[in-house]
């Protein structure tokens, strides 16, 4: 199946649905990709059906008034040539000739391994949230939280709303950076609100700062964990544990587009153009920074592409949210006690199963790749290559074609190819 | 698994491992399996138990095969009528 | 200055091969690596230890080498994956079904055992392949492996004998008597051992090595089993044609339960980018004889650069204008099949010891004799 579109978007959260609105509201012709089946990100994730957020319900109505398209299920799995990605949305294989991308990927959360993290009902902190929202009923069921910054909170608050029993929230940052990070909100008004709801919906929950899992334990699944909290060891039965430090943009296929990436972030200019021409990227691609940076970077990408004017306020804001992306990523960096977690047995890629005691004498993760397996397996070192980077600083290697693992069908170009593209016989 | 006061919503049932379950309409495969036991999706190359992690895609933790493609995501997939889910531990 | 009986550049397969051999001699080695053991083109390759009957030279050197890879399999660890699935070499049409006889034949007179397989017998050997096809020759004792664990065994097994592994230093210059690293050491050597690959050339610009590029792809483990390593005869008019770029199937079997696919060779190109255009070729080719292929699913596609030479086969021996250095380098698409056998030749000679096989085809002094009485003119 073939597509074609003046500006194609790959991703449905806040910053590709406000890069989709601009852009159709001036008339282009555009098209959505997500892997989701309905738009709205991660952040948004099921806003569509329930509209309990108002922001999201407004931009999610913008959305569906714009007259951009969307493709639910879409995930793009290699970019052979400029002006062309191919996707696979279920069991089919689809060609999008674009003029224009906007990349809005999003960013998944950092995972760091410790003995037991691979047992059934041990996920993620936003893993959790996620499962919760999309129908794992959680009443009555005891949950531990360890993780970092805001989106502990807000999963807090997502998993007591559904009646779960939140024993713990666990903030690994010490006292005095967690209620500096609190204090910084007070300086952004958008943001306290945000703090502040979150803050009444958790009314009677523990929460400790300098505080994180030591290890999960259990046969089958999750049984309990042993926590560190403020220095003191303590053992508490749980039925889910949510765990990760932070959020990593997913960076892969702008990576694979070639996009120049600094710092963890992809570089762009004031009109969130990557360095490779006519490829934007916006939102978390751009360093952690939330909702805010998301739309107000989506919006600027979506008028860039349409050619259209930048207004004086959206400027303003752009420069407002920079400022809290900085303090974010210096609050949600790990602590050095993250990095020991894992005994020699823990296993650090979960794919090829390869525990850390493997590594013992890879000095880069070409070698961890070549000589341990590590990453070679499904999630293409998704997971472990963050973690493996927080452990030993290993930076990551070249992304290469399939951006997702693919039937090998989709990496070929369509039966009948655009006009553009020569065939060899 | 629908929470009280949650919006009335149409149900839909599907099988797991050969057994019917019906969920409300716009649940996930991968929240749905801890109806079926456990949370389990899959097992690992030594036949431990693995079940979802990051909800969105990325870990490929809650592969599971799906009206008998293999390896479909469970957190990105929908419980939809007569779907049949078969999971590999 | 670190003085050591022989400095070996390149610590691919073929480099830790000879490490390895050496080493077991007695001599004091070390291996010079720019990057990490068997990281370079050791690592892009398919890992086919496979009886090549191109020409004689082919022949009796892959011959050998796969026998002394057999003989080696018992101490190789697990993780080398050595997996004795035998090659089917498969026929399209009458023709190449006739040419498979004579094949037999070369085959069985150095040794090897070969065997032909009709129409019926291939379908019941590999279901999986297309049912167009009219025959196979089997090569039952041909193997595959994992080439960076394989080096990287090698390297440990010298290193464990008093070698010293250098990876992560790039070499900067060979000089008689020593080789000087980019970070300004020099180590001293009784011999130099230049076997770098494509990089070769870099260190030693007479050498006539040219890149030929080589896409791969590899699927996830679930991928239906095939049980032997499958590649279509008009591989060796794809391997050794000269003119442009070429495909032609070949698949194997990894004991991961993955299937590695390949192949497309294309002279002189350089850079590690995938091409989408050659890649679509080459899988194109491969589901003409895997059917079900474009079900499968893609982990990775990646690219390696094989260092060729004008007549396919590898430089091994003295230089013949520099007496102090010594090439193993050159193999093109041979170099893990030709590890064992290339290692065995160049210690051979640097020892001053006879072969099993002849080493003169494969002698540098094909190439850079010529230059011989041109530079002696000079000087004179």
């Amino acid at each position: 199946m073939r597509e074609a579109c003046d500006l194609v978007i790959v991703g449905a959260g806040p910053g590709g649905l406000a890069a989709a609105c601009r852009a159709a509201e001036a008339g282009l012709d555009v098209l959505v990709l997500d892997q989701q089946p309905e738009p709205g990100g991660q952040v948004w994730r099921g806003e569509a059906r329930k509209g309990t957020n108002r922001l999201a319900r407004r931009w999610l109505s913008r959305f569906a008034a714009s007259g951009a398209r969307f493709r639910p299920g879409a995930r793009v799995v290699a970019a052979p040539e400029p002006g062309l990605l191919l996707v696979e949305e279920g069991p089919s294989s689809l060609a999008v000739r674009y003029g224009r991308l906007v990349l809005a990927t999003g960013a998944r959360e950092r995972f760091l391994p410790f003995p037991g993290w691979t047992l059934p009902g041990v996920l993620g902190v936003s893993g959790l949230q996620v499962l919760v929202k999309d129908g794992l009923s959680i009443r009555g069921r005891r949950v531990v939280l360890a993780g970092t910054g805001p989106l502990l909170l807000a999963a807090a608050a997502t998993l007591h709303a559904h009646g779960g029993e939140v024993l713990l929230i666990a903030e690994q940052a010490p006292a005095a950076r967690h209620w500096g990070f609190a204090l910084q909100l007070w300086r952004y008004p958008g943001k306290l609100l945000q703090g502040a709801v979150l803050s009444a919906g958790l009314v009677g929950v523990r929460t400790a700062t300098e505080a994180w899992v030591l290890e999960a334990r259990g046969e089958h699944r999750l049984e309990s964990v042993r926590m560190s909290v403020s220095g003191r060891e303590e053992q508490l039965a749980c039925d889910y544990l949510g765990a990760a430090w932070g959020l990593v943009p997913n960076l892969e296929l702008a990576r694979l587009l070639g996009c120049e990436v600094s710092g963890g972030a992809v570089v762009v200019d004031e009109r969130m153009e990557t360095r490779v021409p006519r490829v934007h990227a916006v939102g978390e691609l751009l360093g952690i920074g939330g909702v805010d940076q998301a739309l107000i970077s989506g919006e600027l990408a979506g008028l860039a592409a349409a050619e259209q004017p930048v207004p004086d306020s959206l400027e303003k804001s752009w420069r407002r949210v920079r400022a809290f992306a900085g303090a974010l990523a210096l609050h949600d960096a790990p602590r050095p006690e993250l990095r020991r977690l894992a005994t020699p047995e823990t296993l650090l890629c979960r794919c090829e199963d390869v525990p850390l005691s493997a590594l013992e004498d890879c000095t880069n993760l070409r070698e961890a790749r070549l000589y341990a397996r590590l990453g070679m397996g499904s999630c293409q070192g998704r997971t472990c290559g963050a973690a493996a980077e927080t452990l030993f600083g290993w930076a990551a290697e070249s992304v290469r074609p399939p951006g997702l693992p693919a039937r090998i069908g989709s990496l070929r170009p369509p039966a009948e190819p655009p006009p553009t593209l020569k065939r060899e016989s | 698994m629908r929470e009280p006061g949650a919006k009335a919503a149409t149900s839909v049932t599907l099988r797991i491992n050969g057994r019917a379950l019906t969920v409300p309409a716009g649940t996930s495969v991968a929240a749905a399996l801890a109806l079926a036991g456990d949370l389990v999706s899959r097992s690992d190359l030594a036949g431990r138990p693995r079940g979802p992690l990051c909800g969105m895609g990325v870990c490929f933790e809650c592969r599971a095969t799906v009206d008998g493609v293999p390896e479909v995501l469970t957190c990105l997939t929908p419980c939809r009528e007569d779907l049949e889910v078969v999971t590999d531990a | 200055m670190n003085t050591f009986d022989c400095v070996i550049v390149g610590g691919g397969i073929v480099g830790a091969a000879l490490a390895d051999v050496l080493s077991a001699e007695g001599l004091s080695i070390a291996l010079v690596e720019a990057c990490s053991i068997g990281s370079g083109t050791t690592a892009c390759g398919m890992g086919h230890l496979v009886a090549m009957d191109d020409n004689a030279a082919e022949l009796a050197l892959t011959a050998w080498s796969v026998a002394l890879w057999r003989e080696l399999r018992d101490e190789l660890p697990l993780a080398v994956e050595y997996d004795a699935c035998g090659t089917l070499w498969l026929a399209t049409d009458s023709e190449e079904r006739a040419a498979i006889d004579a094949k037999v034949a070369s085959y069985r007179g150095v040794g090897v055992r070969a065997e032909v397989l009709d129409a019926a017998a291939l379908r019941e050997a590999e279901p999986a392949l297309s049912p167009g096809l009219v025959g196979a020759l089997r090569v039952p004792d041909d193997a595959v492996l994992y080439p960076p664990r394989a080096a990287l065994h090698f390297a440990r097994r010298a290193r464990d004998r008093g070698a010293r592994l250098m990876p992560g230093c790039p070499v900067h210059a060979l000089r008689p008597g020593s080789v000087v690293l980019e970070n300004g050491e020099a180590l001293a050597a009784g011999h130099i051992v230049l076997a770098a690959g494509v990089a070769s050339p870099r260190l030693c610009p007479e050498l006539p090595i040219s890149p030929r590029k080589g896409h791969l792809l590899i699927t996830h483990r679930g991928a239906p089993v095939v049980h032997h390593q499958l590649v279509e005869l008009g591989y060796l008019k794809s391997a050794h044609g000269s003119g442009g770029a070429s495909v032609a199937f070949n698949a194997q079997p990894r004991v991961t339960g993955q299937l590695l696919l390949g192949s497309s060779r294309q002279p002189g190109a350089d850079g590690s980018h995938v091409e989408p255009a050659i890649l679509e070729r080459m899988l194109k080719r491969a589901a003409d004889f895997l059917p079900g292929l474009d079900g499968l699913r893609a982990l990775r596609v990646w690219t390696g650069l094989r260092p060729a030479t004008p007549d396919g086969l590898p430089l091994l021996g003295p230089h013949p204008e520099k007496p102090w250095l010594w090439l193993a380098c050159g193999h093109e698409g041979l170099g893990i099949t030709t590890a064992t056998g290339s290692a065995r030749l160049v210690a051979d000679q640097l020892l001053g010891r006879s072969s099993a096989i002849d080493s003169r085809p494969y002698a540098p002094a094909r190439f850079l004799a010529s230059m011989t009485p041109l530079s002696e003119a000079h000087h004179a």
